[in-house]
């Protein structure tokens, strides 16, 4: 109950900050971090509870992205259609996806989802209704009230997509499901041969962790006014989504908000100081410190701090 | 006569080319098909390591060497640095044992990012490419051409898969390597060290990639996000080969190889769609047959 009376300040809050007088630039710089709250929180759902590493954020994620600009083209959908239709897009990745590799050891699905990837980058570049390689300029339609630009509503709309999406992996991590994906990550055989329904549960974090990340996708194009894959596929985005879990923590749905916050915001202030290659070597050496020195994230060395000073 | 929308003069030119090319998928994935077919590390930097083979490659040949004299010379310092990153790994997650899956790939995916940038701020985003004689003349036989570049490629592929393939099955290290991958435990209670000798056969992985990438800069032009595209066609070739077996990576090579320039020289489809045939080859077969086709 205290999740949710939070969760609704926090949606009243962003949504009083996105009608205020706060620089434009506060906006589009958050849309990133908020975006990458919700990728890690979702990646989390496979890769922390369960164990199962996923290499192919950005197939998920672009394959959302991809959704919503094919309705918006065809059909001019409004952006809360395009969001449901990038979910499901992710979510039926996801199914496809586990269902071929999730019987197998974990690194053969992390191994499988890099390839996704590089295939639905490569049928996005062959398809010239949504703009083949060079993309696609897209016209945002015109912003609803209350809100004074895109951006300010996309903002809003993003926080609340977050929010959602902690609460879904704060309610799994509670749930049956949850318990049953730690029994996963400890010992698959164990969890199977006491009757834990494994890759039934496995199947259920895919989907649930893809549509999460199709849905972060959706808006994407309306942000950008823009689409074009090799962007929108970058692995970037899988290193960004797999590193902020790893940084904050995996075992509690906290962590891959604090890591995605930590690390999302330090990108964001190295790429306007240094350079954008800065920003992949800074999430590339946090990522390998951490998983070398911190292996439980901050989440972890919170814990520590807290018992020694409780001694 | 078109058999697959594919004109029947062209096949013979894609079957022979993908021969070719396949030889040197070979190449680059052999150094895998012993670090994680035989040891079981996640190793996802292994192409990254390989296009640091090529940089090296590059800044000797600038400095009037030879690229595959480059190449053999590089090998021993890469087969240290691949003893220390086996120590390191070990050291850090194999160790520690639970959730050692997680986190080393993790490590691995980390290390390949590092380097790529690194490779950036050193040398650029630009492509880089090497010059020698071998490089742009071709072997012409009747109206076919065979790049002599490819044909470099080819040989030192055999020649590697057979000095592999011959260390493994008749030298006592090589044996041993051979051990550890079936029964670690087992060679543990005969008194040999694992560990020394995965660290080993992980420094001549690493050393074998920096031929590879020498290889890799003779056939064509590298750049550092390279690296990308090659974890497809090296996890590939090692899974579709059936993990660890030597002769399999050839023969996974040759069909991954001649699918893509079967590909390549299709008239509908061509140059856009050649990135797709190696991750839907290593999709299929996952899902398929999981133990690959050579596999035990």
């Amino acid at each position: 109950m205290r999740f949710w009376i939070g969760a609704l300040l926090l949606a009243i809050a962003a949504g009083a900050l996105a009608v205020s007088g706060v620089n434009e630039y506060f906006f589009f710089a958050a849309y990133v971090v908020i975006t990458y709250i919700v990728l890690a929180t979702a990646w989390n759902i496979l890769g922390g509870y369960a164990g199962y590493v996923n290499f192919g954020t950005p197939a998920f994620f672009g394959s959302g992205a991809y959704a919503a600009v094919v309705l918006f083209q065809a059909l001019g959908a409004p952006l809360v259609v395009q969001i449901a239709a990038g979910t499901a897009m992710g979510a039926a990745l996801g199914f496809g996806v586990g269902v071929m590799t999730l019987r197998l050891r974990g690194i053969f699905f992390a191994i499988a989802t890099v390839a996704v990837v590089f295939i639905m980058e490569t049928l996005m570049i062959n398809w010239r209704y949504v703009g083949g390689a060079t993309g696609l300029q897209l016209q945002r339609p015109e912003v609803m009230a209350p809100f004074a630009t895109y951006a300010r509503m996309l903002f809003f709309v993003m926080t609340v997509m977050a929010i959602a999406a902690v609460g879904i992996a704060r309610y799994i991590q509670t749930s049956w499901v949850g318990r049953g994906l730690r029994a996963v990550r400890d010992s698959e055989e164990a969890a199977e041969a006491n009757g834990v329904p494994t890759l039934k549960l496995k199947l259920i974090a895919c989907v649930v962790s893809g549509g999460l990340m199709g849905a972060a996708g959706a808006p994407m194009p309306m942000y950008l006014s823009f689409i074009e894959p090799a962007s929108t596929f970058s692995l970037n985005y899988a290193i960004g989504a797999l590193a902020a879990p790893m940084i904050g923590g995996t075992i509690h749905w906290l962590g891959p908000v604090i890591g995605a916050i930590v690390l999302a915001s330090l990108q964001q202030i190295v790429t306007v100081t240094i350079s954008g290659e800065m920003n992949v070597l800074v999430v590339g050496v946090l990522l390998v410190l951490f998983v070398v020195l911190a292996p439980d994230g901050i989440l972890g060395l919170f814990k520590r701090w807290l018992k020694s000073s409780s001694r | 006569m078109t058999i697959l929308g594919l004109p029947s003069e062209l096949w013979f030119e894609a079957v022979m080319f993908g021969i070719l090319l396949g030889c040197f998928y070979a190449a680059v994935s052999i150094g895998l098909s012993v670090s994680f077919g035989l040891l079981d590390v996640p190793n996802v930097a292994h192409p990254a390591v390989m296009i640091v083979g090529s940089y090296c490659t590059w800044a000797l040949w600038d400095r009037g060497l030879d690229p595959i004299v480059a190449g053999v010379l590089l090998m021993p310092l890469f087969f240290v640095v691949g003893v220390l990153l086996y120590r390191f790994y070990h050291a850090s997650f194999e160790k520690r044992g639970t959730e050692a899956g997680v986190r080393g790939l993790a490590f691995f995916f980390g290390v390949a990012f590092i380097i790529e940038v690194g490779l950036i701020l050193i040398f650029g985003v630009d492509q880089r490419s090497v010059q020698a004689e071998y490089i742009g003349s071709s072997l012409e036989l009747g109206e076919y051409r065979f790049p002599y570049r490819m044909l470099v490629a080819f040989g030192v592929a055999l020649v590697l898969t057979f000095a592999l393939t011959l260390y493994l099955s008749k030298t006592f290290t090589g044996r041993a390597i051979k051990a550890v991958a079936q029964d670690e435990a087992a060679l543990r209670l005969m008194g040999a060290n694992p560990v020394r000798i995965k660290q080993w056969a992980f420094g001549i992985a690493t050393g074998v990639s920096a031929l590879a990438g020498a290889m890799l800069i003779i056939v064509g032009p590298v750049e550092p996000a390279m690296d990308r595209v090659y974890i497809g066609r090296t996890f590939c070739v090692v899974v579709l080969a059936g993990l660890g077996s030597m002769t399999g990576t050839l023969a996974a090579g040759l069909i991954l190889g001649i699918a893509e320039s079967i590909v390549l020289m299709h008239p509908d489809l061509g140059a856009s769609w050649a990135p797709a045939v190696a991750f839907s080859l290593l999709l299929i077969v996952l899902s398929v047959r999981p133990q690959g086709l050579f596999g035990r």
